[in-house]
């Protein structure tokens, strides 16, 4: 095995390692268990950048070979014996069976391979190499794609590592309180914390090293599990507002709405590895395999579209697009750097991540039908719309960045709509840059308003609410410089941000997508625009709400700067924030020629451009990869729209800051009718408990409880049981007749008989001699008759 | 000469006498004086056939004599079990050492 494979697989190893570790063994010792969790990844992050360079190394020295072999490292191993349909040693679906492939005859030669299989499983102990078709093999690879996400995720999570022992009050009075947040002492459960912190980085490092969709939905999975049992982390926490979710609902509430994404998806993936004969994404995406899987599913291309929105189903619902969004904001309950790590880092850049990663799927889908086209860039194009007018009436601070996040999402989606790849990879990046940095720029303030909150012994108000904030520039100025970037790359503020370049890819795409003559390019577009302008506007909003003008509350009266663990992630992410877009400016920028070059969108366009070549050629996909040319409308509108955002935004809440007390302008504004619409987040969650889960607990509560379970199945239950005793009724009352009583009977019967016969034994000594003359005389008296012959005739 | 018949319903006699003796005697010693007469009564008859049997043979006064000897001998046997049963019980009533019943 090479080197660099080596590097790959254990990428993930060293969180899950430290997570088996603190849980295992080191649980009570708090400074080891944070420190081997900070080993973990950071040994994560130097093989992933090891990796991840020695990629980008080989393009920027051929970029011709990384575009010919974009999978630069790829090890796998045998690794579960299956009754293979198709049986080819190489793995790929159809090579053997290509011409006979379709529904009926497929089962044929499934039974007739099957019994071929069945011989050979009684020897074929060990993995055969060369027969990879009958054995499903789990591995690794290494694209530009998995680069940049090995680039990013283990530093944002490292970044969020650091920053969570400074969260949790590490070295602080140790906290008593189980299952709440200790405000001020530190976590108690601290080492289980960074347990499951390690699990979440190494679940999603799996995820992004996976080479099958297999071992990417396992991934997959233990993040699903990691996010509730951390959105759930203070689960002892009670809020008196009925309308607040607690966190332990809140995780239930994450869990089982991402459940119904995952359920939809697996079955994606069965359809998946029916259709291709295989899991792994680099075998199954070349043009010969799609060819023969379009004729091998039912309704050819269309068919193929189907099987992507069904795993499209689970990126809706792991990256939170509508109708799936609205556990995202509940999520807000865990502790921030675990906001962070959902948000930014991990899970829902998993949902885009698996767009990404199924993109050529997806192409075919977009060429198949416009259906699919319009139903990806319409979901990501509302949920960013949606979510970014929810977000303008929000209050807490971290509310608010959870629904940007869920908007950023919807420009990725929509951007996956409208085919443009690279651009939403790009958006995926630079947005889990900036994303953790806000995150953990809000987890920041929210600590010194905790720490406000104790000084003035008030328990009863929100320190999350911005409402009470204001003037908290001076008091903690690192916060508010890294905020500040954050927001301005959340803005797209024009040039220096990286959220402005990648945006700014998005916005060209769409644009371009209509100039093609696509109406679905300029709903994205237009959708879009109004988003971007939105988040200019409420992050301008956040911005000066939290850190202009002079204090509203105690609480912000008395906050402080947050310690170094936390501030030195904020200040590293800061950079990247901002540094992250410079890989990406397009290469015609401003219509010049030669002086940029768009890194990031040859990298990773590398990793399709010789498939997408091939597949452009025979009409299954609607573009290559290729270089937009510069065009100045998309460009002057994502200026228009960040300048003007932030501009109406310092309009409203900068140049005269609220005062204590003093409603937000907001609600004059947009009429308290239209405002409340927008705080309480369109209704969805009123809607859904109204539409689901009402009926859903009527129905298990009346219906599958009452009338079934108590009902019917017990009253079936009851009948056998009444049955059965009475049946033992009457055996009982026989047995008790017969083998009781009988027997009974009988003994008595016997005892009567010795008690009458005991007295011969009278101990009397005389009696016995008497008896002895009585026997004696009748035997001697038998004899003599007999002598005499008297007794002849009785005895013959 | 007496004719055999007149030994024989003299022995027979105390023979009954003996075994009456036994059957209805409540004193344990009066008993087992019972028991010494049935077996003299046995001598008689062994006796009484040997002279009217072979005479030349002493074989009947032979017996007789054994007969004496265990008769000496259960007389001093049972004694003492009696003196004995008596240290212990204070009794030699026959009825009333019924231990061994049921």
């Amino acid at each position: 095995m090479e080197l660099l494979e080596l590097l790959t697989w254990l990428i993930p190893v060293g969180p899950l390692a430290a997570f088996a570790v603190i849980l295992l063994l080191t649980a009570k010792n708090r400074t080891l268990s944070f420190i081997l969790a900070w080993a973990g990844i950071f040994i994560a992050l130097v093989l992933s950048w090891i990796v991840s360079f020695n990629v980008f190394g080989d393009f920027l020295a051929d970029g011709h070979a990384v575009a010919e072999e974009p999978v630069r490292v790829h090890s796998s191993v045998a690794w579960l014996p299956i009754g293979d349909y198709y049986g080819d040693p190489q793995g790929s679906a159809f090579a053997a069976a290509g011409d006979e492939a379709h529904g009926a005859e497929a089962g044929d030669h499934g039974a007739e391979e099957e019994g071929h299989h069945g011989e050979e499983a009684g020897h074929a102990v060990v993995p055969d190499e060369t027969k990879s078709g009958t054995w499903f093999r789990m591995g690794v690879a290494v694209d530009p794609l998995t680069a940049v996400m090995l680039f990013m995720v283990p530093f944002a999570v490292f970044m969020i590592f650091i920053y969570s022992v400074g969260y949790h009050n590490f070295g602080a009075q140790p906290g008593k309180f189980l299952g709440i947040p200790n405000h001020g002492m530190e976590e108690p459960m601290f080492s289980r914390f960074f347990a499951l912190m390690s699990l979440f980085g190494g679940a999603m490092l799996t995820l992004v090293v996976a080479d099958n969709l297999l071992l990417l939905f396992v991934g997959w999975e233990i993040m699903g599990f990691c996010s509730y049992a951390l959105i759930g982390f203070w689960y002892a926490r009670d809020y008196d507002s009925p309308k607040r979710l607690s966190p332990r609902r809140a995780a239930v509430k994450a869990f089982m709405t991402t459940r119904i994404a995952d359920v939809i998806m697996l079955l994606g993936i069965v359809f998946f590895y029916r259709t291709f004969g295989t899991l792994n994404f680099s075998a199954a995406f070349t043009p010969e395999s799609f060819q023969n899987a379009i004729q091998a599913t039912a309704f050819g291309a269309v068919g193929l579209g189907l099987m992507a929105m069904m795993l499209f189903s689970g990126a809706v619902g792991k990256s939170a697009q509508f109708p799936l969004h609205v556990w995202l904001p509940d999520a807000m309950e865990g502790p921030t750097p675990v906001s962070a790590v959902i948000h930014a880092a991990a899970m829902v850049s998993a949902g885009v991540y698996l767009l990404l990663r199924i993109f050529p799927l997806i192409a075919v889908a977009l060429e198949a039908a416009p259906g699919f086209g319009w139903t990806i860039a319409f979901i990501g194009a509302f949920t960013a719309l949606m979510s970014a007018t929810i977000a303008v009436a929000q209050y807490d601070v971290k509310g608010v960045l959870a629904y940007s996040t869920i908007s950023q999402l919807g420009f990725m989606v929509a951007a996956i709509g409208v085919g443009a790849y690279i651009a939403a990879a790009f958006h995926l990046i630079t947005h889990a840059f900036f994303k953790a940095l806000l995150f953990l720029c809000s987890g920041s303030v929210i600590h010194g308003m905790e720490h406000g909150a104790e000084h003035v012994h008030d328990h009863h108000s929100d320190p999350q609410d911005m409402r009470l904030m204001g003037g908290l520039k001076d008091k903690m100025p690192i916060t508010f410089w890294a905020f500040l970037i954050g927001g301005m790359a959340l803005s797209g503020f024009p040039i220096v941000t990286a959220g402005f370049w990648s945006k700014d890819e998005i916005f060209a795409d769409a644009w371009y997508n209509f100039l093609e003559g696509s109406p679905v390019g300029l709903f994205v577009f237009i959708m879009l625009a109004l988003s971007a302008f939105l988040t200019a506007f409420y992050t301008t909003r956040q911005l000066a709400l939290t850190f202009a003008g002079k204090p509203r509350s105690p609480l912000a009266e008395h906050a402080h700067e947050s310690n170094s663990y936390m501030t030195t992630p904020l200040v590293l992410l800061s950079i990247f924030a901002v540094a992250a877009g410079w890989f990406g400016i397009p290469d015609n920028f401003l219509g010049t020629d030669g002086i940029f070059y768009n890194y990031f969108h040859h990298f990773v366009g590398a990793t399709l451009e010789e498939s997408f070549h091939v597949l452009y050629e025979l009409h299954l996909i609607p573009h290559e990869i290729f270089t937009l040319p510069f065009m100045i409308v998309p460009l002057v509108t994502s200026l228009v729209v960040a300048l003007g955002g932030i501009y109406l935004g310092w309009v409203m809440y900068a140049r005269k800051p609220l005062e204590e007390g003093q409603p937000d302008p907001m609600i004059g504004i947009l009429t308290p009718a239209l405002h409340n619409f927008l705080h309480n987040k369109w209704y969805w969650d009123e809607l859904y408990q109204a539409v689901f889960v009402r009926p859903a607990v009527f129905f298990s509560e009346v219906i599958a409880y009452e009338l079934v379970d108590r009902t019917l199945i017990d009253g079936i239950l009851h009948l056998v049981a009444r049955t059965i005793f009475g049946v033992g009724g009457y055996v009982r009352r026989f047995e008790l007749a017969v083998f009781n009583d009988g027997i009974d009977w009988v003994k008595d019967r016997f005892l009567d008989l010795s008690r009458e016969f005991r007295t011969f034994q009278s101990g009397k000594i005389q009696e016995y001699a008497l008896l002895s003359v009585l026997i004696a005389f009748v035997f001697t008296a038998f004899i003599m008759l007999v002598n005499a012959g008297i007794l002849n005739g009785i005895l013959n | 000469m007496i004719p055999l018949s007149w030994y024989l319903l003299v022995a027979a006699a105390l023979f009954c006498i003996g075994l009456y003796g036994i059957l209805a005697r409540r004193n344990a010693v009066a008993m087992l004086m019972a028991v010494e007469l049935a077996l003299n009564a046995v001598n008689i008859n062994l006796v009484a056939f040997w002279r009217y049997g072979n005479p030349s043979q002493p074989v009947g006064v032979a017996w007789a004599i054994f007969v004496l000897t265990v008769a000496a001998a259960e007389a001093a046997v049972g004694l003492a079990l009696i003196i004995s049963i008596y240290r212990q019980r204070d009794s030699v009533i026959a009825e009333e050492l019924d231990i061994l019943k049921y």
